[in-house]
């Protein structure tokens, strides 16, 4: 038995699934206020009283660490930061307590100038001075070679309560988001620990552990104690709890396109060959761009309630929204009330809906239906027209290599799914103008806490050689172990799915969901001279994101 | 301050090429230039547009070459993706959707010539030249600059140009007596009916910031002044720098930086330059940050260190000697042009090596003295391959006179016996024949 729970900017979602069945499933408006305690109360509600069930395992995707971002209500944080040669530190968005400090790292992980201690003693002794209790510490290529980081980590860090390291974060080059990322991971730190206690408090209560897991903005999750120093891996999820949802309750195996039609924004996610596509530098939450790993979502102003008006000839469709639709009472006209004239959709007010219309008719010039028609044709290309340019803009992407360059993969959507308020009327529509299948799964209004209940433990890893240097780094974990001259390619890729297998289990991940696979596998010939000094070996590999097993896509029993 | 520009990057490391194993052309190249650009997160600046190569089409190649036998047969995928890397980045910007482009992109192209038999000098194909032809068919543009600033003489590119006075090559490199491929001296000025619009600069071994500064101030900028091209293109070699292993000079980054931001290229696209560590990532990153209009003055190799790369007194003297004489020779370049025998054809007999694939190849061009355009070309070209081709060239902007006269040319020589191939390369019509 598997308890998901999603936490929405407005609704709460929660399912309790057996097995292949939906037992329960509920819908509470989210009180934004106390967003652990709602959390919490819509678990209990679900469970019963304490001793009733134990679920296997309880999952969650919250807007904690979201909010405290997205409302400033978070941290102060001292920013430690080593930037080398470069861009200038004035490009580098940070907050206002950041110094940067000498020593730097080369791009193969050399060492050129170390550590100032005395330098680092004085920040931290001045953060601390001013109250600060957490610290992030950045490098540039500290993800090629840890030690610099890990180096003010023991200059600096016993006067702090949190550290939050760089390499930590992520893998990936690109220094400006690897600050910015140990920042919101120092930052929200302390707001999300306490999250975690009242979790475990409650847990607690039931006398009997039972696991309890995080939903990740890449649709993957994490145990929630293991979650505790990587709180930047839990923000905006989301979006990814409704992206698992259709693909735990739509038959996605293609290339496809899934839609979350709200009242006022529509997301946007795609699919190649079944599984969803990730951002490929991060994600954006407000000014900052992160290096978190993240589904690939697009928001658009457009959804049921957007207010209509006409403008130069045609009729324009948000992006705000002024309330809701006019037969709900709302002040505006808007496309559900041309979905209602037309009869797509069945009417609250319908005489509302064509009074708030006939203006705009009038002003078209045409008849009502003519102008119920026109705006929800409008409302549907629209909606086509950003798909399409989303999928140009993923095949537009560029590639390194002229294998990829000529053979790559292009997306070519057959099926689009469809979830949220208005899909019924508008996903046959919508499907028309993108020329592909729609599909609309079954009793999707709880998809976010399905996709969040079966959603798998996800992680990835990133191993380095330099068999000149004679160094192997393993760098999410900050380890670098010596290798001989003759190290290969193919050893790396073992010690990284090895390695990877491990990380995902202690991350709280299933034996038999373990789906491994190297995304990122290049070795190269280092010539120095004329010869060959060695060879330069990158390997990536992750956990697919996907379904525990035991659950079929698109299994209708799932939906009940 | 530096004003913000939009740039376009078009960045293909084609990390799956390579000439050979161990040649320095080969897959390592832009590894570190991208670990260093991904890591600045140079693409992360909202005025910094990266886009994927397009792919040349042999009607591209042909426009600019005569391929023998076929540009098929001398162009691999790699070629036509960093041509057409050039092309999108011309694109790009010439359609207003950036206001200058770099095309980060390899395998090079100066070295390769208008016939190419095979690879020299690490190239088949002229990128820029095939870009600078696509941009003159596709938008009309008819003055365009090319400053060479590669370490080696760019003789592909003066070759392809030296009949057209609408082309403006300015090549800056070491000096030919100590370098391959051991041409671009002062003398080399262009053709009869473009005398001038070649400008060989070569410079001594161990040439610092200071002379290459100075040349740039006091010739190269001047004389763009006075030409007043539609578009300057870069042909940013990068092999100039202190730590290149198969070159002599003492440039830094923050040299290629300084140079990329007074000289304002519309397009940049890159040429040589072998030091993959310890030079090209931060030369490349300079070159992006100055295109782009954002403060450079951070970037410096780790072991950057001015005072040991401090010009000799002599290499200064003798570049503040070289650089007048060029400019007065550019000045006067009206007195140089053949004012008598117009219609008749001028020759000159050429042996050409290609060290890369080994041919040797003996050419006899002749050019036709007009004042109207260009001037008609024939080549004569035998190589050690076998191939014996003679080609006809209309120029773009062909004079009556011209196109007859070619025409006619094409029409009387047969293939067979003599030559294998003859080639009709009519440039004004954009049209290319072979029989």
């Amino acid at each position: 038995m598997i308890l998901g729970i999603d936490v929405g900017g407005t609704h709460t979602d929660a399912v309790l699934i057996e097995g292949r069945d939906v037992l329960e499933k509920i819908k509470v408006p989210t009180n934004s206020d106390d967003l652990g305690g709602s959390l919490l109360e819509v678990a209990e509600q679900l469970l019963g009283p304490v001793g009733s069930r134990y679920p296997d395992r309880v999952v969650f995707s919250t807007t904690i660490s979201t909010n405290a971002i997205v409302q400033d209500a978070v941290s102060t944080v001292g920013m430690i930061l080593a930037n080398g040669p470069g861009i200038p530190p004035s490009r580098i968005t940070t907050d206002k307590n950041a110094r940067f400090v000498s020593g730097y790292v080369n791009h193969r992980g050399i060492s050129v100038v170390p550590v100032d201690r005395r330098e680092v003693e004085i920040i931290a002794e001045g953060f601390h001075k001013k109250g600060i209790t957490a610290i992030g510490v950045a490098g540039k290529f500290s993800t090629r070679n840890q030690r610099l980081e890990l180096d003010i980590e023991e200059i600096a860090g016993s006067r702090f309560s949190h550290v939050s390291l760089g390499h930590r974060m992520s893998g990936n080059l690109n220094f400006p988001r690897r600050v910015a990322t140990t920042y919101l991971n120092a930052a929200v730190w302390d707001i999300y620990r306490k999250f975690i206690e009242v979790v475990n408090a409650f847990i607690n209560r039931f006398g009997k552990r039972f696991p309890v897991y995080i939903l990740k903005a890449d649709g993957g999750t994490l145990e929630i104690n293991r979650s505790a120093d990587y709180p930047v891996q839990t923000i905006l999820s989301g979006p990814a709890a409704s992206v698992m949802g259709i693909l735990s309750l739509a038959d996605c195996v293609d290339d496809a396109v899934a839609l979350d039609i709200g009242g006022t924004t529509t997301d946007i996610a795609l699919f190649a060959d079944g599984v969803p596509l990730l951002e490929p530098r991060g994600l954006t939450i407000g000014k900052y761009k992160t290096l978190i790993r993240g589904l690939r979502t697009q928001s658009i102003g457009i959804g049921g309630d957007s207010a209509v008006r006409f403008e130069n000839g045609g009729f324009v469709i948000g992006p705000h929204r002024l309330g809701p639709a006019a037969a709900f009472g709302g002040p505006a006209p808007t496309p559900t009330d041309a979905m209602i004239v037309l009869g797509l959709t069945s009417p609250d007010d319908r005489r509302k809906a064509e009074t708030a219309l006939e203006p705009l008719a009038a002003q078209a010039g045409i008849s009502l239906e003519s102008a119920a028609q026109e705006i929800f044709d409008e409302t549907c290309r629209h909606i086509a027209r950003a798909v399409t340019a989303m999928i140009e803009r993923v095949n537009a992407q560029p590639v390194y290599t002229i294998h990829e360059l000529l053979e790559g993969k292009v997306l070519r959507p057959a099926v689009l799914h469809v979830v949220g308020g208005p899909a019924q009327p508008m996903a046959p529509r919508i499907a028309e103008y993108l020329n592909c299948r729609a599909e609309i799964p079954p009793h999707a209004e709880v998809a976010n806490a399905v996709g969040a209940a079966l959603a798998r433990t996800t992680t990835e890893l990133t191993v380095l050689a330099d068999t000149e240097e004679k160094t192997l780094t393993i760098v999410e974990e900050g380890i670098r172990i010596p290798i001989s001259a003759g190290f290969t390619r193919e050893e790396a890729a073992d010690i990284c799915l090895d390695r990877l297998r491990e990380r995902a289990l202690s991350m709280g991940a299933r034996t038999e969901d373990l789906e491994l696979e190297i995304t990122e596998d290049q070795s190269f010939n280092m010539v120095r001279g004329f010869y060959t000094a060695g060879r330069n070996i990158r390997i990536k590999a992750q956990v697919k994101p996907g379904l525990i097993t035991g659950v079929e896509r698109g299994d209708p029993s799932c939906t009940q | 301050m530096h004003s913000v520009k939009r740039t376009g990057l078009i960045f293909f490391p084609a990390f799956d090429w390579a000439i050979s194993p161990t040649h320095p052309e080969r897959e390592e190249r832009l590894l570190y230039t991208q670990d260093q650009v991904f890591e600045e997160g140079l693409l992360d600046f909202e005025n910094i547009l990266e886009y994927k190569p397009g792919l040349a089409g042999q009607d591209d190649i042909n426009r600019v070459h005569i391929c023998v036998p076929e540009a098929s047969a001398i162009c691999t995928e790699s070629h036509l993706i960093s041509a057409g890397g050039a092309i999108t980045a011309a694109d790009k910007v010439l359609r207003g959707d950036v206001d200058n482009a770099f095309a980060l992109v390899r395998p090079p192209g100066h070295h390769a010539m208008r016939v190419v038999h095979g690879a020299r000098g690490f190239c088949n194909i002229n990128i820029e030249a095939v870009m600078v032809e696509y941009i003159r068919r596709h938008y009309g543009h008819r003055k365009i600059a090319i400053v060479d600033t590669d370490c080696h003489h760019g003789d592909g590119s003066q070759d392809i140009f030296w009949h057209d006075p609408d082309t403006l090559y300015i090549s800056v490199h070491q000096d030919g007596r100590t370098l391959y491929p051991g041409t671009g001296f002062p003398n080399e000025t262009g053709g009869p009916n473009a005398r001038g619009y070649t400008l060989n600069i070569p410079l001594p071994p161990e040439t610092s910031e200071e002379g290459f500064l100075f040349a740039l101030d006091n010739l190269i900028l001047p004389v763009l002044e006075d030409f007043k091209p539609d578009i300057i293109i870069n042909s940013a070699g990068q092999d100039n720098h202190y730590s290149d292993p198969i070159t002599n000079m003492n440039f830094t980054a923050q040299g290629y930086a300084i140079l990329t931001d007074r000289l304002k290229p519309h397009i940049a696209v890159l040429e040589g330059g072998y030091s993959v560590e310890t030079a090209l990532p931060y030369i490349n990153v300079g070159i992006i940050l100055a295109m782009a209009g954002i403060d450079y003055s951070f970037v410096k190799e780790p072991d950057y260190n001015p005072a040991a790369l401090r010009q000799d007194p002599e290499v200064t003297a003798y570049i503040e000697r070289l650089v007048p004489a060029l400019y007065d020779q550019w000045r006067q370049r009206g007195s140089l042009k053949a004012s008598s025998d117009i219609g008749t054809f001028e020759r000159r007999s050429r042996s050409i090596y290609y060290d890369t694939d080994n041919i040797h190849e003996e050419q006899i061009e002749s050019v036709r003295i007009c004042d109207d355009c260009g001037g008609v070309v024939t080549i004569d070209s035998m190589a050690s391959t076998g191939n014996r081709i003679f080609a006809v060239i209309v120029p773009g902007r062909a004079c009556a006179a011209c196109r007859r006269e070619g025409e006619a040319l094409f029409a009387a020589t047969k293939s067979g016996d003599v030559y294998r191939y003859v080639y009709l390369q009519d440039r004004d019509r954009d049209v290319f024949t072979r029989k």
